[in-house]
């Protein structure tokens, strides 16, 4: 199934993308494309303490299943004001 | 008038948005570019400013309606800036109009304590040699 991911500030500049389309397996979770996005992103694992997902425009934990054509988020502190 | 906006901030026309006779105060914070970085001893030039549209903008809403809920009659408008905001020139600008000067304190407090530890906005800072670095706001 393909999904949509949306990264932001520093982890953006590590993924080296703000809007990407991803190939993942049937039934994976966000902590499943994070591990995947992890492997490829030097510095990008050292992170996840401090990134929040969100799936579809909400808040959502790791352990979300994600579904063809959902859209997620990587978030990293906000920096706002 | 509440949301996300590329351009300078105009503050009177928000003052104008929230205003009526049924309020004796108007209470505006604005959160400016500053020169010094608490992290970095390098003079600031700029903050840059991105956001992810949707959930920064429903969070903003949602601020606004425990505004509503927790200090009573009032009308509040709330601006973000994306991209460059160079020294001196407001990044957030939050207008309360309240009957009264202590709600609308108050409230224009709490919007922007909100504001900062919640909606998906990221700055970073931008210095006078050209380097830049990623800052985030302090855990509330």
């Amino acid at each position: 199934m393909r999904i949509r991911v949306l990264a932001f500030a520093r982890l953006r500049e590590l993924l080296g993308f703000g809007v990407g389309e991803l190939e993942v397996d049937d039934g994976a979770t966000l902590e499943d494309v994070w591990a995947r996005l992890a492997r490829d992103a030097a510095g990008l694992g050292a992170l996840r303490s401090s990134t929040r997902f969100a799936h579809n425009g909400a808040l959502a934990t790791g352990s979300t299943a994600l579904s063809d054509g959902d859209e997620i988020a990587l978030l990293p502190p906000v920096g706002g004001g | 008038m509440i949301g996300l906006t590329a351009q300078p901030l105009d503050v009177n026309a928000m003052v104008r948005a929230v205003q009526t006779h049924a309020h004796g105060a108007v209470a505006t914070f604005l959160g400016t570019t500053r020169e010094t970085s608490p992290g970095d001893p390098r003079p600031v030039v700029a903050l840059e400013y991105e956001a992810y549209p949707a959930m920064a903008v429903e969070e903003m809403e949602t601020i606004a309606r425990e505004v509503r809920e927790r200090f009573g009659p009032l009308e509040i408008a709330m601006l973000h800036r994306t991209g460059r905001v160079v020294l001196g020139e407001p990044s957030v600008a939050i207008v309360i109009a309240a009957p009264h000067r202590g709600p609308a304190f108050d409230a224009c407090r709490y919007a922007i304590d909100e504001l900062k530890s919640r909606v998906a906005v990221w700055k970073r800072e931008v210095y006078r040699d050209g380097d830049a670095a990623w800052v985030e706001n302090a855990p509330p």
